[in-house]
């Protein structure tokens, strides 16, 4: 009976949420459509012939989107650690250091990546140092990695912050230096505590790797800005969204389920 | 004249303060070597402070702390080879939430002190078995009692083979039911002559297993001497004070 009456409201809701989704979406969309430009934008955004054109000129810039996101994703960690490690070392003869790591966090977090990227981008090259590279896009992924180690060099900080002090306490009471301490007992449980908010981190990168198309950099976004320019059609920059929507969807509901699943792990424990 | 065993600590009027708040108030305290010595108090006495100071976990501010007759104190002391002579365990146990027990137990050893794996499972096993704990050793912390954690968090400062145990109220963070194993380990481990000393509120205990109890009050010591005087007929009217309202809580 029970049972029965569940079914009913099951399918119940179901109805009211497809009723209410074609409403709003299907409302939505007729608001579109009817507006007096739709012909217009249609042809200039979604034109078929164009995203067949633009597709395979616009794919060969996002593998360079793709390569700087790996390069990124590697170098990110490594350096945010390192700042955290160097920000979380304790007594007088560490200052410099945690120094560096403080004015390192507060400079890089404070200047909008797009700057950082242009400033990186354009200036190091025209220095023309010896020994350095002069390409756009390694400063573009050192100015990636630069500001995005210095958001992830603080979410690593407030993971080491959230292990109790007793912790280091008896990982030097056995005889563990500051820095074995902090490397076999401290990192460890502090790494588990932020990796949700890490992986939160990547997802946002992956978008930001299009801003190096400002360096003039032939990536997805340049490319369709070549092919706009070109033909006087946006429907290159549609290609350029649904590429990166392809990537960035599928990264979002693997972190929401990594998440849930870490949570779900965590609160299996036993206590007492 | 009577040879007496040698000291092993001496802590020689050592004051620690944390901000305007005075802990250790100039408090001197000599432990001889086998020595059981438990630490009574009230709450905020600067019993774990002290235990904090002795195993360098906190610097004091003046004083002097020596392990057999040398200083521990000062700039040209290595802290970490000290701390390897003297265990501490805490009152809410702090093993290492990511490692099992055998590889809490045996971290000291194979990375402070350079032991092989091997050699030093061995060692830890061995220690672990004799607490009761063998059957434990691939658990973490969070899948284990209470008493069972404590167990092998002593076993954990054991490994360095210790010439001088610290126990800080090691059975206050327990259930009722789980104190008297933790108790049967440090009454083991006093029966081998190994110099402790214990901060504790269970009274009953120090009685038995001390050989000399010190009532600590505002950061100094105010009375010391043989259980029996000392819970029979302390002198002091703090003292007196003390040990009433303890066992007005059913805890001697």
């Amino acid at each position: 009976m029970r049972r029965a009456l569940g079914d009913i409201d099951g399918v119940r809701s179901a109805l009211i949420a497809t009723v209410s989704a074609v409403v709003v979406f299907g409302g939505g969309a007729l608001v579109v459509v009817r507006s007096p430009n739709w012909p217009r934008v249609r042809q200039q955004f979604f034109n078929g012939d164009d995203f067949v054109e633009a597709w395979p000129q616009v794919l060969d810039g996002f593998w360079l989107n793709l390569e700087l996101f790996a390069y990124a994703m590697l170098l990110i960690p490594v350096v945010a650690l390192a700042v955290a490690v160097m920000r979380s070392l304790r007594g007088p003869a560490f200052w410099p250091v945690r120094l560096v790591a403080v004015v390192y966090t507060d400079v890089f977090r404070g200047v909008p990546l797009i700057l950082l990227i242009l400033l990186l981008g354009f200036g190091v090259p025209a220095l023309d140092i010896s020994g350095l590279p002069r390409s756009s896009t390694f400063w573009g992924i050192m100015a990636l990695t630069l500001s995005y180690s210095a958001y992830t060099a603080e979410i690593y900080r407030s993971g080491i912050d959230a292990v109790p002090e007793s912790q280091t306490a008896s990982a030097r009471a056995l005889g563990l230096t500051q820095w074995q301490s902090l490397r076999f007992a401290i990192l460890p449980q502090a790494i588990r505590n932020v990796v949700p908010a890490l992986m939160n981190t990547v997802v946002s990168l992956q978008k930001d790797v299009a801003l190096i198309s400002v360096l003039g950099v032939r990536d997805a976004v340049r490319e369709a800005q070549i092919y706009t320019t070109r033909t006087f059609n946006y429907t290159s920059f549609v290609v350029a969204t649904l590429l990166f929507l392809a990537i960035s969807i599928p990264l979002t509901r693997f972190v929401d389920w990594f998440i849930a699943r870490d949570r779900a792990v965590r609160s299996q424990t036993m206590v007492g | 004249m009577e040879s007496a065993p040698p000291v092993k600590l001496e802590i020689d009027a050592v004051s620690k303060s944390y901000g305007d708040r005075v802990v250790l108030d100039g408090l001197s305290l000599s432990v001889a070597e086998h020595e059981v010595l438990c630490l009574i108090g009230p709450s905020g006495c600067g019993k774990s402070t002290l235990l904090r100071c002795v195993d360098l976990l906190d610097p004091i501010d003046s004083g002097d702390i020596r392990l057999d007759g040398l200083s521990v104190i000062g700039r040209d002391v290595d802290a970490d080879a000290v701390r390897r002579r003297i265990g501490i365990v805490f009152q809410s146990f702090n093993l290492f939430p990511h490692m099992t027990v055998l590889d809490n137990v045996t971290l000291g050893a194979r990375r402070a002190h350079g032991i092989d794996r091997a050699t030093a499972e061995a060692t830890g096993r061995d220690l672990l078995e004799r607490f009761g704990l063998i059957d434990k050793v691939d658990e973490y912390p969070n899948r284990i009692s209470g008493g069972q954690n404590q167990r092998a968090a002593i076993a954990r400062a054991l490994m360095s083979d210790p010439e001088v145990l610290l126990l800080d109220e090691v059975t206050s963070a327990l259930d009722p039911e789980l104190v008297g194993e933790v108790l049967g380990v440090i009454r083991e481990l006093a029966g081998r002559g190994l110099t402790m000393v214990l901060a504790t509120h269970e009274m009953g205990f120090a009685r038995e297993v001390a050989d000399r109890v010190c009532f600590l009050d505002r950061g100094q010591v105010l009375e010391q001497g043989a259980p029996r005087e000392v819970f029979t007929t302390p002198q002091h009217e703090r003292t007196q004070q003390f040990l009433r309202r303890v066992t007005e809580a059913g805890r001697l």
